[in-house]
C-alpha cells in the first residue's frame, strides 16, 4: 500500500462559508440537506396553514381562487420534492455510511452535486412566487390544465424546469447510495446483516433510479409542449392527455414508496433500541421491503380508475394495490412483536415511532378502501383522498422523520435534544394531526371536493373544516416547538457520549458523536446483525477492528458541484423565458436568442470538463493525527 | 485504497477495476445506465402511443428513407465494434492502439451525427415536418433527438478522454474513464438499434 504520492499534494482546506460550499463530507452534506429541507418544509407548512385558514369558514375570501390554486400546487410540490425528500436524504447521508462501517460514500463529489442541484432546483421553483406567479395546476400538473391554454403564466414552467433540476439531484443521490451500500460495507457486514434503515435506504435508492427517469421524460414532454410548441398532450394535434397521467403516475406511485420506505427503516431502528430487543422478524422485514418496492411499480393506474381504462385494467390494478397491504401488514406486526415484552422507554423519538404505528395503519386502511375501484369512483377527488394521503405521508413519513431526527440528532450534532420539548412537540403534532385530517375523511364522504377554494354554508362542512383548521394550527405550533428545541439545544456545549441512548445497536453508536471526518479510525469487523449490540453483549466496549491503524485517504473539497448546479439554474431560467415577449431589447436579446440558456449550459459543461481534466488526488490523514485526536 | 500501479510500476491486467474508485465508477455507471434505460423506455412508450397521430402532416411511411438510416445504423454499429477494439487495447496496455480506436470511434460518431443532422434538415426544410407539426412529429424529434444528443455528448466526452490519454497516459485513473465511456457508447448503440426497428422499420411497414 504505497500512498506517498498522494500525501505530498497539499490540499486546500477551506473554513467558514467556503467549507460548506465545497464540502464533500457526507455528514456535512447531510446537515446541508437538513437545513435546506427544513427551510422548504417551513415554506410548505406556511402554505398549508394558509390553505386551512382560507377553508376555516364557508365562503371565505382570505385568498383569491388563483392564489389558492398556487398554494395547493406549491404546498404539494414543495412538501414532496423539496421538504421530505431532502430530509430523508439528510438522514441517509448522516447515518448510512456510519451504519455500514464506511469512511464515506462511494461518490463524495456526486453527493455534493446531488445536494446543490436539488437546492438550485428548489430555489428556482420557489422563485415563481416573485416572478409572475407560482404553478397553479396541482402538484400532479395534469394536462390540459397545465398547458399554455389553461395556465398562461410561467408557473408551470417553473414547475417543469425546477423539478427537472431538483430531480437530477435526487437521481444522483439514489445512484450514490446504491453504489455505497453495494461496495462500501465493512468486512463481515453481509446484506442480511445490514441495519433495516440501510436496507430501506438501499431499496428506496433502487426505486429512485427506476422511477425518476420517467418523470424526467414527463417534464421534458410538458416543457416541450409549453415552450417549443410540441403536441404531446394537445388533443387537437393528435396528442394524449392520458399519456401525461400514465407517465406521471409511473413515477408518482413508486415515489410514495420511495418516501415511506425510509420511514419504515427509521421505525425499525428506533423501536428495537427503545425496547431493548432485536427487531422481530428481520428477514421478513427485508422481504416485505423488497416486495413493497416491487409491487409499488405495478399499481400506478389506481390513481386513474376514473380515467376510463376499462374494467379489466381497473380490476388488475385494484388487486395489485390490495396486495401491498400484505407486506405492509407484516411490517406492522413485526413492530408490535418487537415491542412485546420489551423494556420500552418513552423517549421523544420512540413516542413518534410508536405513534407512527396506529396512524400509519389508519392510512393503510383507507388505502385499501381506495384500492377498490368501484368505491374509488365515490372517493375520487374528494377530501377522503386528501385525508388518506396525509395519513400515510404525514402520519407515516413525517412521524418517522421526527422519530429519526430526535434519535440521530446527538449523533449528527453531538448534543441531545431537550426531551421535555420533544414530548410537547410529539403531543401537539400528533393531536393536531388527527384533528386536521381525521375529520377530512368525513368531509370527503359528505362530498367536499379536494382543491376547492371555498364552500357554501350549511352542507355539514362548516364545523369539520373549522376543527381541521384548528388542528393544522396545533401542528404548526408543534413544529415551532421543535425549532425552539433546536435553538435551545444548539446553545448547549457539544459532548454527548458515543452511545447516548446507551442501548444503541448499530455501528453508528460505536464512534464519537459527532463522528470525526474519517468516521472510523479503524474499519470495524462485523460479527452479526446489530453489530455493536453483539459486541456489547460479548463484554466489549468497542468494535473489534478489521485493520491496523493507518493513514486515511480523504477526497478533496470542491466548488465544482456548486458551479455545475448554478449553471443548470441559469440555463433553466434562460429556457423558461425564451418565449417571453420582453419590452426591453437587451432582455429580449439574451433570452429570445437563447444566450442565457447557452451560457448556463456552458458553465455546467466547463465545470464538468474541469472535473474530468484535473485529477482529484485527495489527501491523507496521517497516523500521528489520528492518534492525537484519539487522545484528545 | 489500493494504488496497485505503484507497487511494481506496472498496470494491472484490468486497470479499470484496480482501485476502489475505479470499481465504484464502473458499478455506478451500470446503475446510471439502468436509469437511462427507463428514460429511453418512457420515450419509446410515448412514441409508440403517438406514432400514428400525424395530424395531416407527413406519416412515417411517407417520410422515412431507409437507405440513409441504414447507413447511419451501419456506422454506429461499426463504431461500437471499434470501441470494443479500444477496450481490448486497453486490456493489453497498448495505449497507441487504444487512442487510435477511440479516434476511429469518434470519427464514426461524427459521421452518424452528420447523417442525422442532414436527415432532420431535410424533414424540416423540405417536408415541413417539425416539432409543431403533429403529435407524431413531437414524439419523433424528442426520441431521436434525445438519442442524437447522447451521441453528441459521447463524441465530446470520448474526445476529451483521448486528450487526457495523450497528456496523462494510461493509468488506473484514466482507465476507468475510458471503460465507462465505452459502456456508454454501447448503450446508445443498443438504443439506436431499437430506434431503427421501432421508429424506422415499423414506420415503413405501417
Amino acid at each position: 500500500m504505497a500512498h506517498a504520492h498522494a500525501s505530498s499534494h497539499s490540499v486546500k482546506r477551506y473554513t467558514g462559508i467556503m467549507d460548506w460550499l465545497t464540502t464533500v463530507d457526507h455528514k456535512k452534506i447531510g446537515i446541508l440537506y437538513l437545513i435546506a429541507g427544513g427551510f422548504f418544509f417551513g415554506i410548505g407548512g406556511i402554505e398549508a396553514i394558509l390553505i386551512r385558514l382560507q377553508l376555516i369558514k364557508p365562503m371565505n375570501d382570505l385568498v383569491s381562487a388563483q392564489v389558492f390554486n398556487e398554494l395547493i400546487t406549491m404546498h404539494g410540490t414543495t412538501m414532496i420534492f423539496l421538504g421530505v425528500m431532502p430530509v430523508i436524504f439528510a438522514l441517509m447521508n448522516a447515518v448510512i455510511p456510519l451504519q455500514i462501517g464506511a469512511r464515506d460514500v462511494a461518490f463524495p463529489f456526486l453527493n455534493s452535486l446531488g445536494f446543490w442541484t436539488f437546492l438550485f432546483g428548489g430555489l428556482l421553483l420557489n422563485l415563481s412566487w416573485i416572478m409572475g406567479g407560482a404553478p397553479d395546476a396541482g402538484w400532479t400538473s395534469y394536462t390540459p390544465l397545465s398547458t399554455n391554454d389553461y395556465s398562461s403564466t410561467h408557473g408551470v414552467d417553473f414547475y417543469t424546469i425546477g423539478l427537472q433540476i431538483a430531480g437530477l439531484g435526487t437521481l444522483i443521490g439514489g445512484i450514490n447510495f446504491l453504489a455505497t451500500i453495494i461496495t462500501m460495507r465493512a468486512p463481515g457486514m453481509s446484506f442480511m446483516r445490514m441495519p433495516m434503515f440501510t436496507w430501506t435506504a438501499f431499496i428506496t435508492s433502487a426505486m429512485i433510479l427506476f422511477a425518476f427517469p420517467a418523470i424526467t421524460v414527463g417534464l421534458v414532454l410538458l416543457s416541450f409542449d409549453r415552450l417549443l410548441g410540441a403536441n404531446f398532450f394537445d388533443v387537437a394535434a393528435g396528442g394524449s392527455p392520458v399519456l401525461w397521467q400514465h407517465i406521471f403516475w409511473i413515477f408518482g406511485h413508486p415515489e410514495v414508496y420511495i418516501l415511506i420506505l425510509p420511514a419504515f427503516g427509521i421505525i425499525s431502528e428506533v423501536i428495537p433500541t427503545f425496547s431493548r430487543k432485536r427487531l422481530f422478524g428481520y428477514s421478513s422485514m427485508v422481504f416485505a421491503t423488497i416486495l413493497i418496492a416491487f409491487l409499488g411499480f405495478m399499481v400506478w393506474a389506481h390513481h386513474m380508475f376514473t380515467t376510463g381504462l376499462g374494467p379489466v385494467a381497473n380490476a388488475l390494478f385494484s388487486i395489485a394495490t390490495m396486495l401491498i397491504a400484505v407486506p405492509t401488514g407484516i411490517k406492522i406486526f413485526n413492530w408490535l412483536f418487537t415491542m412485546w415484552g420489551g423494556q420500552i422507554r418513552f423517549t421523544s423519538a420512540n413516542l413518534f415511532a410508536i405513534g407512527f404505528v396506529p396512524t400509519f395503519v389508519m392510512g393503510g386502511v383507507t388505502g385499501v378502501m381506495l384500492a377498490s375501484a368501484p368505491a374509488d369512483f365515490q372517493f375520487h377527488d374528494t377530501y377522503f383522498v386528501v385525508a388518506h394521503f396525509h395519513y400515510v405521508i404525514v402520519g407515516g413519513l413525517v412521524f418517522g422523520l421526527f422519530a429519526g431526527l430526535h434519535y440521530w440528532w446527538p449523533k449528527m450534532f453531538g448534543r441531545m435534544l431537550n426531551e421535555t420539548l420533544g414530548k410537547w412537540t410529539f403531543w401537539l403534532f400528533a393531536i393536531g394531526f388527527h384533528m386536521t385530517f381525521f375529520v377530512q375523511h368525513f368531509l370527503g364522504l359528505l362530498g367536499m371536493q379536494r382543491r376547492i377554494v371555498s364552500y357554501l354554508p350549511n352542507q355539514n362542512f362548516d364545523e369539520l373544516n373549522f376543527i381541521s383548521t384548528i388542528g393544522a394550527i396545533l401542528m404548526g405550533i408543534g413544529v415551532l416547538l421543535f425549532l425552539a428545541n433546536i435553538v435551545v439545544t444548539t446553545r448547549k456545549p457539544v459532548g454527548v457520549a458515543a452511545d447516548p441512548w446507551e442501548d444503541g445497536r448499530t455501528l453508528e453508536w460505536s464512534i464519537p458523536s459527532p463522528p470525526p471526518e474519517y468516521n472510523f479510525k479503524q474499519i470495524p469487523l462485523v460479527r452479526g446483525i446489530d453489530a455493536f449490540w453483539k459486541e456489547k453483549m460479548a463484554g466489549n466496549k468497542e468494535m473489534t477492528p478489521s485493520e491496523p491503524v493507518g493513514p486515511i485517504h480523504m477526497p478533496s473539497p470542491s466548488i465544482l458541484p456548486f458551479v455545475m448546479s448554478l449553471g443548470l439554474f441559469i440555463a433553466g431560467l434562460g429556457f423558461m423565458f425564451s418565449t417571453e415577449d420582453f419590452s426591453n431589447s437587451f432582455m429580449s436579446l439574451i433570452f429570445n436568442k437563447y444566450i442565457v440558456l447557452i451560457v448556463g449550459l456552458l458553465i455546467t459543461f466547463a465545470a464538468m470538463i474541469a472535473r474530468s481534466l484535473y485529477d482529484d488526488h485527495g489527501y491523507h490523514i496521517e497516523v500521528e493525527e489520528l492518534e492525537g485526536e484519539g487522545k484528545a | 485504497m489500493s494504488h496497485a500501479e505503484h507497487v511494481n510500476g506496472e498496470l494491472p491486467h484490468e486497470p479499470e477495476k484496480a482501485t476502489l474508485e475505479g470499481r465504484n465508477k464502473v458499478l455506478g455507471f451500470w446503475l446510471f445506465l439502468g436509469g437511462e434505460a427507463v428514460l429511453f423506455g418512457t420515450l419509446f412508450a410515448t412514441f409508440l402511443a403517438l406514432r400514428g397521430q400525424n395530424n395531416e402532416g407527413p406519416t412515417a411511411a411517407e417520410l422515412f428513407s431507409l437507405p440513409i438510416t441504414a447507413a447511419a445504423t451501419l456506422i454506429l454499429l461499426v463504431s461500437s465494434l471499434t470501441s470494443v477494439f479500444a477496450i481490448q487495447a486497453l486490456h493489453r496496455h497498448n495505449i497507441e492502439k487504444l487512442k487510435l480506436w477511440l479516434i476511429v470511434t469518434v470519427v464514426l460518431g461524427l459521421g452518424f451525427l452528420g447523417l442525422e443532422i442532414y436527415e432532420f434538415y431535410e424533414y424540416v426544410v423540405h417536408e415541413s415536418f417539425n416539432m409543431k407539426t403533429s403529435a407524431f412529429s413531437s414524439a419523433f424529434y424528442t426520441l431521436v433527438g434525445f438519442h442524437g444528443a447522447h451521441v453528441a455528448f459521447g463524441v465530446v466526452w470520448i474526445s476529451l478522454l483521448i486528450a487526457q490519454l495523450y497528456r496523462k497516459g494510461l493509468t488506473v485513473v484514466t482507465a476507468p474513464k475510458v471503460y465507462v465511456s465505452a459502456m456508454y457508447w454501447h448503450f446508445i448503440d443498443v438504443v439506436w438499434v431499437f430506434i431503427f426497428s421501432v421508429v424506422y422499420l415499423l414506420g415503413k411497414v405501417g
